[in-house]
């Protein structure tokens, strides 16, 4: 949907039914944020999408950076100039940049500088569910943490201005379920940005070097006083209802769960709900506890405000009841719904709770679990492969793979993924098995992610004689997170021109002897290239370039063309059905004579099995017509 | 067929399902505007990431007094379903008088293709979800999509569908105010008779029960 100009239209008092990813992005024109960064990631890419639509017409300079750190240190840089800035990521993202981030409150800050980690508490699409917050408490700057829409866009303003009045970065912390929740959001006005700024220099403040940083520290920690002040009088945190025995703190998305279980339950629950959570508003709770004899800690994942909370009991001598993870009583992994909280809750207090049986129809039903498209060429790509396996009789490879759609091929029927830690991971891990095993080694790693951490694990293979192939599979695109150009096309976020970087000419830069450029739809030329490759003796790169499916079926449907249709010849057909197995296209099944066939609304036109490496028959052909 | 409002309870919980690329989160999308443009709180939740074509897509929708998207266990009021399969799936988290509409489309899941698993009798789905309480109605949401003629809009007749069954207590033109805020021009009008399509479908079909 091309409607986020809708965003920029809004005038105050307006509302809209927006995704919270989309009231970040309106939140961001009601700062007057002038300059923002992101490597794009779920839960946190819509933002980059609005924006990729309306930054320019709205004043904003907006870039998708290689990375996250480098993200970041474009907005701290532009904070530094005046420019009211904002960098964006998902939570594993926040490790890339953290090494920027852990400094940044000892340089401060001078236009107001906002990270977002968007959480991904279950794992939905993230390779792990660590817990942000705590990033906030290393750092020693403001945490903020919105529980809807409505808060996103209105918290974020409120973050920018904290940031500049006691300037310091604040963290801006959402999860799935805040990103991705919708929910009416009312606007309030638009702040004037400014995208240029001047800098002033104060290398004392700003140039860490250890006699630099050993005086900021202080600095630092007399900042962090005045913001304790600021949390524990911050409009943020509320409390809601009173005069009950029991009460709960609570923050973020598991506050909504909260808030829908507590209906369900029969006892009165006073909530202190938290949208500034770190410095820890250490009055504020004090008080709380100890105006209730029992309080629950509601919060997702790690026991962060349980563990101040309880601390906090310690030193002011309180001996009201606190129950949390640390006793058992709530999971310490996953999302919470409300069903989970309001289970917990009752085994806490000794409730009884009459749990609905959920309706079972006694039969199991197929998985739907996500393939690569049809017309994928990362599926032509690891085809090759696995008969250039088979055909040079290799056993025991090593596939460390990647973070991207190509990640599926740890599925069947290539299971070509045996170690996936991180964003370029593949490479580092590649550096390792190749030395300590004396097993073949493919590691397979998508375009941006190359860019994006796979480049210093590659320099470190070179450099230290590594012997292992490296598949860098490119689509000229970020599919996974909804298409965000990296850095070998020649466009850049809105469209504006860019320069292209050659991931071959990189390579041979590095010192790859071997480099190779195929296309993936053509199978003999890319199992050549990948046979050849596996004979060579050190790193090798073979580059499988094909342009993403889906941006092509988008190409053909704006030039008002039809995607070309394949079918299978039922009189040619031997029943192999090797094209539905081996090559696992999802437009192919078997009929039930046992035969192959295409569904023609699925098939995608790559025309790849029309080669005899796939149907040795040569079954298949374009059909008249082709699909919308 | 019972006729719900929001006026007789408090909240509404609606599972809306289906399969990568059949368009329920724009669903979702046009319903909570049109519950907005009712002067209603809407809220709903959508999974994004490694649903990529191919994969469930399911949307948690709710009307009322709620404050965050997550269907409580056996609270799901109605389960509007686009594909079988995924209507059927669904109501795990159904409770007995859960009403479910669902699309008559069938697409068969990638696991079944490679022969690792097989689709399941939809008639022995249909009695046991009948025996466990749940109303069942099925609206033939591409052929009527095809009469329209537009293959896309299957999704606003299933919102139709919804409306027509007292599940969106909105006025049918908040419904077409959602839509010309979030299509072009060009797509209002073959929307907009999907959703009376729909609508007229499912009291057709109720009237036939």
């Amino acid at each position: 949907m091309s409607g986020h100009r809708r965003l920029l239209d809004l005038r105050e008092g307006d509302s809209l039914f927006l995704l919270g990813n989309e009231a970040v992005a309106r939140g961001l024109l009601e700062a007057g944020v002038g300059f923002a960064a992101t490597y794009p990631g779920t839960p946190s890419s819509e933002v980059g999408e609005v924006l990729n639509d309306i930054a320019q017409e709205a004043g904003m300079y907006f870039e998708f950076s290689v990375n996250e750190k480098v993200a970041l240190e474009g907005a701290a840089a532009a904070s530094m100039s005046g420019v009211r800035s904002f960098a964006f990521m998902k939570h594993v993202g926040m490790n890339v940049a953290s090494d920027a981030f852990m400094s940044l409150g000892y340089t401060g800050v001078r236009g107001g500088l906002v990270v977002m980690s968007a959480d991904d508490p279950s794992m939905y699409s993230s390779q792990n569910e660590q817990d942000n917050r705590h990033y906030a408490e290393m750092a020693w700057v403001p945490l903020v943490e919105p529980s809807n829409p409505q808060e996103a866009k209105d918290f974020l303003v409120h973050a920018f201005e904290l940031s500049e009045r006691r300037g310091v970065p604040v963290l801006f912390r959402t999860t799935t379920r805040v990103s991705h929740m919708r929910g009416v959001v009312r606007a309030g006005p638009r702040r004037q940005s400014s995208a240029k700024g001047s800098f002033k220099k104060d290398p004392w403040h700003l140039s860490l070097l250890p006699a630099v940083a050993r005086r900021l520290k202080d600095e630092l920690l007399s900042k962090y006083e005045v913001l304790r002040k600021d949390a524990d009088s911050s409009p943020l945190n509320v409390i809601i209802g009173g005069g009950s025995e029991v009460g709960a703190i609570t923050s973020s998305a598991a506050y909504n769960s909260l808030m829908d279980a507590l209906p369900d339950l029969e006892v009165k629950v006073d909530v202190l709900k938290l949208g500034m959570s770190n410095p820890f508003p250490e009055g504020l709770v004090g008080s709380f506890i100890s105006s209730h004899k029992t309080v629950l800690i509601v919060e997702e994942l790690d026991p962060f405000l349980e563990l101040r909370t309880r601390a906090l009991a310690q030193m002011l001598g309180i001996g009201t009841r606190v129950i949390g993870k640390m006793d058992g009583y709530f999971p310490s992994a996953y999302e919470y719904t409300p069903s989970i909280v309001r289970r917990s809750i009752a085994r806490a207090l000794g409730i009884r709770v009459a749990d609905t049986e959920p309706v079972d129809l006694g039969v199991e039903l197929p998985p739907r679990p996500p393939v690569m498209c049809p017309g994928c060429p990362h599926r032509a790509t690891y085809y090759a492969v696995a008969l250039a396996l088979r055909q040079l009789k290799l056993k025991a490879t090593i596939f460390p793979n990647d973070i991207g759609c190509y990640g599926m091929g740890f599925y069947k029927p290539f299971e070509m993924g045996d170690m996936t830690l991180c964003m370029g991971s593949s490479i580092g891990t590649a550096n390792g098995f190749s030395q300590v095993t004396d097993q073949p080694v493919i590691a397979f790693i998508g375009d941006s992610t190359f860019f994006h951490a796979g480049l210093p694990a590659l320099v470190n293979a070179v450099h230290n004689n590594r012997h292992f192939l490296l598949v860098i599979m490119d689509n000229s695109t970020t599919a996974m997170t909804g298409f965000e150009p990296p850095p070998n096309v020649p466009y850049e976020a809105g469209g504006r021109p860019a320069t292209p970087i050659s991931i071959e000419n990189v390579a041979s830069a590095i010192g790859v002897k071997y480099v190779k450029v195929v296309d993936p739809y053509d199978l003999r030329g890319t199992l050549a290239a990948v046979k050849e490759a596996l004979g060579y003796s050190g790193v090798s790169v073979v580059i499988a370039r094909r342009e993403c499916a889906l941006l092509r079926d988008a190409e053909i449907r704006r030039s008002g063309e039809k995607i070309p249709v394949y079918e299978v010849d039922q009189e040619k057909c031997a029943g192999c059905l090797n094209c539905v197995q081996d090559f696992s296209c999802p437009s192919f099944y078997a009929n039930d004579k046992g035969l192959a066939e295409i569904d023609a609304e699925l098939c995608d036109g790559c025309g790849v099995c029309v080669q005899r490496l796939v149907c040795p028959p040569a079954a298949i052909h374009e059909s008249k017509e082709g699909r919308d | 067929m019972t006729q719900s409002s929001i006026g007789s309870r408090e909240r509404l919980n609606i599972v809306i399902t289906g399969v990568g690329g059949q368009g329920n989160v724009t669903a979702g999308i046009i319903m909570g505007e049109a519950v907005r443009l009712a002067g209603l709180n809407a809220v709903m939740s959508e999974i994004h990431g490694l649903a990529q074509r191919g994969g469930v897509v399911s949307v948690d929708f709710r009307i009322g007094d709620v404050y965050g998207p997550i269907i409580p266990d056996g609270q799901v009021d109605l389960v509007l379903g686009f594909e079988l399969l995924e209507s059927y799936r669904a109501l795990s988290r159904a409770r007995p008088g859960t009403t479910m509409i669902t699309s008559t489309e069938r697409i068969v899941p990638s696991s079944v293709n490679v022969g690792d698993a097989k689709y399941p009798d939809l008639a022995v789905l249909r009695e046991r979800a009948l025996s466990r309480g749940i109303r069942i109605y099925e609206v033939d949401a591409p052929s009527i999509a095809l009469a329209i003629g537009s293959k896309l809009s299957s999704n606003m007749i299933m919102v139709g569908a919804a409306y027509g069954a007292g599940f969106l207590p909105v006025h049918i033109d908040n419904i077409k105010d959602a839509i010309r805020l979030h299509f072009r021009e060009s797509l209002w009008d073959v929307n907009f008779r999907a959703v009376e399509a729909g609508a007229q479908e499912i009291r057709r079909v109720a009237s036939t029960m």
